[in-house]
Formats: structure tokens, C-alpha cells, sequence
């Protein structure tokens, strides 16, 4: 398993009193896309969270690269390579868009990409660059989100929620980048709301329900009535009208 | 020209305040502390400046070249240590620990130095000033500290947006979280303002000992008017608490004109006229008072 980038065994997280994630294990190889799928509220931002050292796990191991990064504080694993593209983009609002990306530049590894870099994936960034971020719209704050955490080189892209809010054909104009940035060795796990789009980038799916593994597999191999009920937690198909439920 | 006269000495004056909010401003801005010792920590510069720096044998007037950096690794130590394990606890800690701080500076100096006035003194210095007509007068030490105000103003937003570390506390101040996913040690980032914030502090009080009298409890007073000058410019805008500090002292010297006693009640009454009109202070986001 010398593949093997990302090694998550066990992984239950809480939030107060409420177990967000329970007994979680995958791993993720070099080269990889992952997607973690789920309903609302099925910890998949949590364990986004977990991996990027915002919250701490009750147990479980995260390693990285053969090491358990769980001790870790978030900026010591962006050192590493985990970087998290946060759920609802979290751009430094006071400042424009090139102070964004220099922000994220300041600690960055050596790899492939740099500010420059991100200007060639996103050509219309460059003409933009002077402006403060609440001057952007969603899918290019979003587009500043992914270019911030680009530049820090990743071996591990947390990607969360990409889509919320987004217009589809912003959506696909964004997750189009993925084999882009997969191509530079960069492992990427998806959380995604959007099941068809989460599935149509990934190589692998991982899905969640109430915080416990519902279903893993290759997309190729599963049907979509198997992903709804692993999604759901129920067969749509045979769901009673309301009268007759818990009855 | 009587009225001219009265906005210069507004102006001179506000330009103490706006050192001294410098600091307070910053510490909010950044850390989301106000910090109550504030006013104290710079009575300590001055008594630094007063009793320790002779041994030096350094001359008061050049004692800062000693004091701030003292106060800048005290500031760093301070917030690593003490301010850092309370805002682990919850934002209102932050407020018990540096009222006790102020509470225990206070009677520390009352104990070491007795409740005695004190200066610092600079010489002839004191006494100079410049007369361009016979109803105005500047005087040089009031201009220096205005000077110095609008220095340390114009290198701290210098440093804010043209250094990688500057950009870092900005990014901090924004989001403390997205920040870390960018890199950035929070911990490391709050000592580096918290060293900034008590630099200038140590400045806000030696310049204060030069221009008048004060005592162990001296600090108080002073972090009121701090407070004011930040609120009236407007939360996380350096230049507001520049135009801040001004208008402050401009209104106090408005007051002070009719009357003596109205100099701090002019002050006051301007600062809750903003805070009743423009909450946000003048130069203030709207989305700053979320």
C-alpha cells in the first residue's frame, strides 16, 4: 500500500454530545478522486473539518504519508499538504483577489503551482486581480477559494461543497479543473451535495449516512437506485405515505 | 482666529489619542480583545521611561529607543501565554484577565512609586513653541507627537498591506480559520500583533509622561479616550482612528474653550453622537458590528 497518500481508520468525531462521524475508514491513493457523498447533516463537511485539523477526532488515526498528522494543528498540515477548500469559499473579505492568493502563497510548498499558475487556469483573473473579493461573483469567489489553496501545492485537495449556490454551468465549468489538477500527482477528495456531480469527477464514491459508511465503491459499478438508498437511508421506492410511517 | 487656534490644539491633541488607540484598535481588530490594561501598560512605559532608563544612562527624551522594544517581547510573551490560554476559554475571560491586569499594574506602581506625579523630562523642550501669529501657538512636543502618531500610522498600513506577515494578520483578522488553511499560525500571528499593540503603547506612554503629569492611575482616563478615538474612526480602519482621535480632541478643545470643565464632556457627547448616527464609527464597515 505504498500508494497510498491518505489512510483513515476508525474515525469518530463529536460535536458536543452528538456523534457526527462514527467509525469512518477509507483511504485515498496518489492520484486519486474521491467523493464523499451524503444527505444534509451527514458529517461529510465534519470529517472535511477532522482531516484539515479543525476539529479534534474522539478516535481514530489520520495518516498522511505513513504519519498520524491527528496531533496537528491545521497550519502544520498544510506544511504537510492537506489543504481544505472550506465550505462557503471563506475568502479574506478586506482584501482583493491577488492578496487572497498571496495569503496563500506565503507558507506554500515547493510543486507545480503558483500565483501564475492560477492566473493560466483561470484567465480572467489576471485583468481582476486588484479587486477586493465582495466585488466577485459566487463562482469566481469560489474560483479564488480553490486557486488560494492551489498555490500552497497540496498533496491532498479537501474540496467542500463546491457547488452550493453555484449555477450549473458554473459548476461544470469548475469541476472540469479536476483532472487538471489530478494530472500534478494531487489526490482530491470531493464532499458534494450534488450526487451526479460528485460521481461524474470521482474515481471512487464514499458515501455517508448519519455520520456511518453507507456505501463505497467504484461509480461504474453502482446503480443509482443503490446510491439513493445509501444516500437516504431508505428505498424511495417503497417509502409509505406519511399516515402509514412508523406506524 | 481664536477658532483656528482652538482646531490646531484639537488636531496636536488628537494626535496623542490616535497613538494611543493605535494599539487598542489593533488588539481588537486582530485578536477580538479589548484590551482594559491598555491605558496601564503605557503608565508602565512612562514609569519605565522615568525610573529605569536613567541607569542607562540614557536621556529621557531617548528612553523609547529602550522601552519599545522591551515592550514589544513583552507584548509577544504576554499573548502566547496569559492572553492566549483566555481567549481559549471564551472572549469575556479576555475582559476579567486584563481588568485584573489593569487592577494589579495600578497597585504595583502605587506600591513601587507612590501615588506621586511624575514626568518625564525632557528639558527645555518642554517650554518651546511656535508662534505664527500672536493668538496661535504650537508647541514642538505636541507636534512631534502628532508626527510620530501619523508615522507609526503610515508604517503600520505599510507593513499591513505590502509585507507577507502584514498580509497574514490582515488574513487573521478577516478569518481566523481560513487562515490556518492557508498556512497561518493564528497563535504566532495574534504575538506578532500583540507585540506591534504594546509597542506602540510604550510610545503612547512615554509621549504622555512628556506632556504632563501622571500617576499610577493615570491609565484609566487615557483608555477612555483610546476607546472613544477607535469608536468615533471606526473598528479595524487604522486612518479612522487617526480622523478619529482628531475629531476627538478637536470636540474636547471645542468644550475646553467655553469652559474647562465641558473639555472631557464635549468628547463624550461626540462620541455618542456617532454611536447614535453611525454606529460603525466614520471609516468603519457596517459589517464590522456583526
Amino acid at each position: 500500500m505504498s500508494d497510498t497518500q491518505l489512510e483513515v481508520r476508525g474515525l469518530t468525531v463529536h460535536h458536543g454530545q452528538l456523534r457526527a462521524i462514527d467509525d469512518v475508514s477509507f483511504s485515498l491513493a496518489h492520484g486519486e478522486v474521491l467523493a464523499m457523498i451524503g444527505a444534509n447533516g451527514a458529517g461529510k463537511s465534519t470529517l472535511l473539518r477532522t482531516l484539515a485539523g479543525l476539529h479534534q477526532p474522539t478516535s481514530g488515526t489520520i495518516e498522511f504519508a505513513g504519519v498520524d498528522i491527528a496531533p496537528l494543528r491545521p497550519h502544520r498540515r498544510v506544511d504537510l499538504g492537506i489543504s481544505l477548500v472550506p465550505e462557503g469559499r471563506r475568502l479574506f473579505s478586506s482584501m482583493t483577489l491577488e492578496e487572497n492568493l498571496q495569503v496563500g502563497a506565503f507558507h506554500a510548498n515547493k510543486g507545480p503551482f503558483n500565483i501564475q499558475r492560477v492566473y493560466e487556469l483561470f484567465d480572467w483573473m489576471p485583468d481582476r486581480r486588484k479587486q477586493h473579493v465582495w466585488q466577485l461573483s459566487g463562482g469566481e469567489q469560489q474560483a479564488v477559494a480553490i486557486g488560494r489553496a492551489l498555490v500552497a501545492n497540496p498533496k491532498v485537495l479537501l474540496l467542500d461543497e463546491l457547488s452550493l449556490g453555484l449555477a450549473p454551468i458554473i459548476i461544470e465549468r469548475i469541476y472540469s479543473l479536476v483532472p487538471e489538477i489530478v494530472s500534478h500527482g494531487v489526490s482530491i477528495l470531493i464532499v458534494e451535495q450534488d450526487v451526479a456531480q460528485g460521481v461524474a469527477v470521482a474515481d471512487r464514491v464514499h458515501c455517508l449516512l448519519e455520520g456511518k459508511t453507507s456505501l463505497t465503491g467504484v461509480p461504474a459499478d453502482l446503480t443509482s437506485d443503490q446510491i439513493d438508498r445509501a444516500y437516504f437511508g431508505a428505498d424511495l421506492a417503497h417509502v409509505a405515505p406519511p399516515s402509514e410511517v412508523g406506524g | 482666529m481664536i477658532w483656528l487656534n482652538v482646531i490646531i490644539q484639537g488636531i496636536l491633541l488628537g494626535g496623542f489619542y490616535a497613538l494611543f488607540a493605535c494599539g487598542l484598535s489593533l488588539m481588537f481588530g486582530v485578536l477580538k480583545v479589548i484590551n482594559l490594561a491598555h491605558g496601564d501598560m503605557a503608565v508602565v512605559a512612562a514609569y519605565v521611561a522615568v525610573f529605569l532608563t536613567p541607569h542607562l544612562h540614557i536621556p529621557e527624551l531617548w528612553s523609547f529607543l529602550v522601552v519599545v522594544p522591551i515592550f514589544g517581547v513583552i507584548g509577544y510573551i504576554g499573548q502566547r501565554t496569559l492572553i492566549q490560554k483566555s481567549i481559549d476559554r471564551d472572549p469575556f475571560t479576555t475582559l476579567l484577565v486584563t481588568f485584573g491586569l489593569s487592577v494589579v499594574i495600578e497597585n504595583l506602581l502605587l506600591e513601587a512609586y507612590t501615588a506621586n506625579g511624575q514626568t518625564v523630562t525632557i528639558g527645555t523642550l518642554i517650554t518651546k513653541s511656535w508662534h505664527p501669529t500672536s493668538i496661535i501657538y504650537i508647541s514642538y512636543l505636541s507636534l512631534m507627537v502628532l508626527a510620530v502618531a501619523v508615522g507609526v500610522l503610515a508604517l503600520l498600513q505599510l507593513f499591513l498591506s505590502r509585507t507577507g506577515t502584514g498580509r497574514l494578520i490582515r488574513a487573521v483578522a478577516d478569518d481566523r480559520e481560513a487562515a490556518q488553511l492557508s498556512g497561518a499560525n493564528y497563535r504566532h500571528i495574534f504575538g506578532i500583533a500583540a507585540a506591534i499593540a504594546c509597542a506602540t503603547v510604550a510610545l503612547a506612554g512615554i509621549a504622555y509622561g512628556m506632556m504632563t503629569q501622571f500617576e499610577p492611575t493615570s491609565g484609566g482616563v487615557n483608555l477612555l479616550f483610546a476607546f472613544e478615538a477607535v469608536v468615533i474612526g471606526g473598528i479595524g480602519s487604522l486612518w479612522g482612528t487617526l480622523v478619529g482621535g482628531i475629531a476627538l480632541g478637536v470636540a474636547q478643545q471645542f468644550g475646553a474653550h467655553f469652559n474647562p470643565q465641558y473639555q472631557v464632556l464635549a468628547g463624550n457627547v461626540l462620541f455618542l453622537l456617532v454611536l447614535a448616527v453611525r454606529p460603525q464609527g466614520l471609516f468603519g464597515k457596517r459589517t464590522a458590528l456583526a
